[in-house]
C-alpha cells in the first residue's frame, strides 16, 4: 500500500544539560573529584549529557588531553555531548570523537570573563570568600529576556511527579520527596519542601529559591547544588531563601 | 450510573485486596448493588478473599476479549445478593487489559450496579494505571511504614495526572487515605508511623484506621471478607469506613489502641 504520510520531521527545541568547567588539568584528581560528586547523588547523574567547559583551563595555558577527559567522564556514567572553548587541538579530537564544537552559546558570557580573576586565586568555588552584595550588582548583565509569566500550582506535588516553569515558579502546596521542581526563574514554595527543587535552569544565576520549611533532597540554581546532607541543620525546617553567590549556594534563614 | 472506586497503594502487600472485598461487601450489605473488579490479571486473589474461587469459569479477560457475557463471568456472593465478583485471569498477564476493554466493560456494568470497587495490583505499570484510569474515587491504602507512604505518595500523582478525570480537565478523582495495619501500641513505642506522621506527607481526607488484626488473616484464609466478622476490631474498622463514605459522621477509634478505650472508659483523657 502506498503510504503518503511523510516519514520524518525537523523540529526546533530547546534542552538543558550540566556544563563541567575545568579548573586543573590534573585527570587523576579530576576523576576523584567527579566520583565524589557522583556519589553524593548517583540517579542524578546517571546517564546524564554533559557539556565540557575548557575555556579556564585554556586562558591559564593548561593543556589536556580531551579524548582522555571524555574516557573518563564515560566511565563514570556521563555521556558528553559537547565542548566548549577547547583549543584547536581539543575541538580536532572532539570531532573525530563525534562530539559537536560550542553546542551552548554563551548568554553570560561576559559575567564569566568578569569572574576569572577570582576564580585564578580560589579555584574552589566553595570557599571562596563573601563578597559584598553590591559587587554583585556591578556585573555587567545583560538585559534578559521577556521573563515568561510565572507559573502558579495549587495542588500537592506528589513523589515521582515534575512540575517545569519556563519563568517563575510559585507552589502553594507541598512538595512530597521524590518530586522533582524545575524553574527557568525562581521558585516559591509556601509550604513544605521535601523534592527537588532546581531553579536558573538555563543558568540564571541570579535566581533564588524560597520556601517556607526546607526539607529538601536537593537544591540547586543555575547547575550549583546541594543534596540534603550537605544542608545546615540549622536551617533545616525553616523558612529559608536561597541563592547562589560565586558559585556557593547561600542559605538564608527568612526572619 | 455507578460511582467507580479504585483501592490503590502502589505497594504490594498493604491490604488492597482484603480493603476490596471488605469495602464491597460493605457497601452491597448498604443496599447498594455492587460489583467488585480484580485488576490483578494473572495474580488472582480476590475470589479466594471472597470465598467463590471454586465458582470461578469466565473472567474479566474473557469478557474483554468477548469470550464471555458479563453476566456469565460475573459471580453472585454467597452472602449479600447484592455483590458480584469479577475475577482477574489467571493465566494471562496484565497485557491482556486495553483500556478501550476496560472501558467497556466498566461502561457495561454502570447500568446496572451502583458501585464499583476496582481492586488494583501493585506497583505503577499497566494493571494498576488502568485500574484508576475510569475511577471516581480513590482509596489509597497504606501502612503506617516509610516505603509503603512513599509509594502512596506516588500513587497520588499519578492519580491526579493520568486518570480519565485529569486529561478530560474534569473534577479530579477524589481521593481517601485508609491506613491499615495500625498498632497503636507500636506507634506508642515510636517503631511505627503515627497517623500524624503519615498525614504530613500525604495529607489526604482520612476514611479510616484499619487496626492490626489477627482475624482479618483468618477471615481471608476462611474466604470471608473481615467485615463481616463483626466482633473483631478490623471488621467494625471496615463497617466505619463504608459508613463514613456514604456519608455518615463516625469518630476515628483504633487510634489509641485499646488501652485508649479503658483510660476513656475509667475518666481519663489526656
Amino acid at each position: 500500500m502506498l503510504n503518503t504520510s511523510p516519514v520524518l520531521e525537523f523540529k526546533s527545541s530547546t534542552f538543558f544539560a550540566p556544563i563541567l568547567i575545568l579548573f586543573n588539568n590534573d585527570m587523576a584528581a579530576i576523576e576523584e573529584a567527579l566520583q565524589d560528586k557522583i556519589s553524593l547523588a548517583p540517579e542524578f547523574f546517571k546517564d546524564s549529557p554533559l557539556i565540557v567547559d575548557l575555556r579556564e583551563l585554556n586562558k591559564q595555558s593548561q593543556d589536556l588531553d580531551f579524548t582522555q577527559i571524555v574516557q573518563i567522564l564515560r566511565r563514570v556514567g556521563f555521556f558528553p555531548i559537547g565542548i566548549r572553548g577547547g583549543n584547536e587541538q581539543q575541538n580536532k579530537q572532539a570531532r573525530a570523537l563525534s562530539i559537536p564544537l560550542d553546542t551552548v552559546r554563551e548568554q553570560n558570557s561576559s559575567i564569566n570573563i568578569g569572574e576569572t580573576q577570582k576564580q585564578e586565586t580560589t579555584p574552589q568555588p566553595s570557599v571562596q570568600p563573601e563578597v559584598p552584595i553590591a559587587q554583585e550588582s556591578t556585573n555587567p548583565i545583560p538585559a534578559p529576556p521577556a521573563p515568561a509569566a510565572a507559573t502558579l500550582v495549587t495542588q500537592p506535588i506528589r513523589s515521582g511527579q515534575r512540575i517545569y516553569a519556563s519563568g517563575d515558579l510559585i507552589i502553594l502546596s507541598q512538595v512530597s520527596a521524590g518530586a522533582e521542581i524545575m524553574a527557568e526563574g525562581n521558585i516559591h514554595v509556601y509550604n513544605t519542601l521535601r523534592g527537588r527543587a532546581l531553579a536558573g535552569v538555563h543558568g540564571n544565576t541570579a535566581a533564588r529559591i524560597f520556601c517556607f520549611d526546607l526539607q529538601a533532597e536537593l537544591i540547586s540554581i543555575a547547575g550549583d547544588y546541594k543534596t540534603s546532607e550537605d544542608l545546615n541543620k540549622q536551617t533545616y525546617a525553616n523558612p529559608v531563601q536561597i541563592y547562589l553567590q560565586n558559585h556557593a549556594l547561600i542559605i538564608k534563614e527568612i526572619a | 450510573m455507578a460511582r467507580i472506586i479504585v483501592v490503590t497503594s502502589g505497594k504490594g502487600g498493604v491490604g488492597k485486596t482484603t480493603t476490596s472485598a471488605a469495602i464491597a461487601m460493605g457497601l452491597a450489605k448498604a443496599g447498594h448493588k455492587t460489583a467488585v473488579i480484580d485488576f490483578d490479571v494473572g495474580l488472582r486473589n480476590l475470589d479466594l478473599i471472597l470465598g467463590c474461587e471454586r465458582r470461578v469459569v469466565y473472567d474479566f479477560i474473557n469478557v474483554i476479549n468477548g469470550e464471555a457475557s458479563l453476566n456469565q463471568a460475573l459471580i453472585r456472593d454467597k452472602n449479600c445478593n447484592l455483590l458480584y465478583i469479577l475475577p482477574a485471569s489467571q493465566t494471562r498477564d496484565k497485557d491482556a487489559l486495553t483500556q478501550e476493554g476496560v472501558g467497556k466493560v466498566l461502561d457495561e456494568l454502570s447500568k446496572e450496579f451502583q458501585y464499583i470497587v476496582c481492586d488494583s495490583p501493585a506497583g505503577i505499570e499497566k494493571g494498576a494505571n488502568l485500574a484508576l484510569y475510569f475511577a471516581d474515587d480513590a482509596f489509597v491504602v497504606t501502612n503506617p511504614e516509610i516505603s509503603s507512604v512513599r509509594d502512596s505518595d506516588r500513587m497520588l500523582g499519578i492519580l491526579s495526572s493520568k486518570s480519565r478525570r485529569a486529561e478530560r480537565n474534569e473534577e479530579p478523582i477524589k481521593e481517601y487515605l485508609l491506613l491499615t495495619r495500625y498498632d497503636a501500641d507500636r506507634v506508642k513505642l515510636g517503631e511505627m508511623l503515627s497517623l500524624e506522621d503519615v498525614q504530613e506527607i500525604l495529607s489526604l481526607h482520612l476514611l479510616g484506621i484499619i487496626p492490626e488484626s489477627k482475624s482479618v488473616l483468618s477471615a481471608s484464609n476462611a474466604g470471608i471478607p473481615v467485615i463481616l466478622d463483626e466482633k473483631s476490631e478490623a471488621g467494625q474498622a471496615y463497617a466505619d469506613v463504608v459508613a463514613r463514605y456514604l456519608g455518615e459522621e463516625r469518630p476515628h477509634r483504633f487510634i489509641d489502641g485499646k488501652q485508649g478505650f479503658f483510660r476513656r472508659l475509667f475518666g481519663g483523657r489526656k
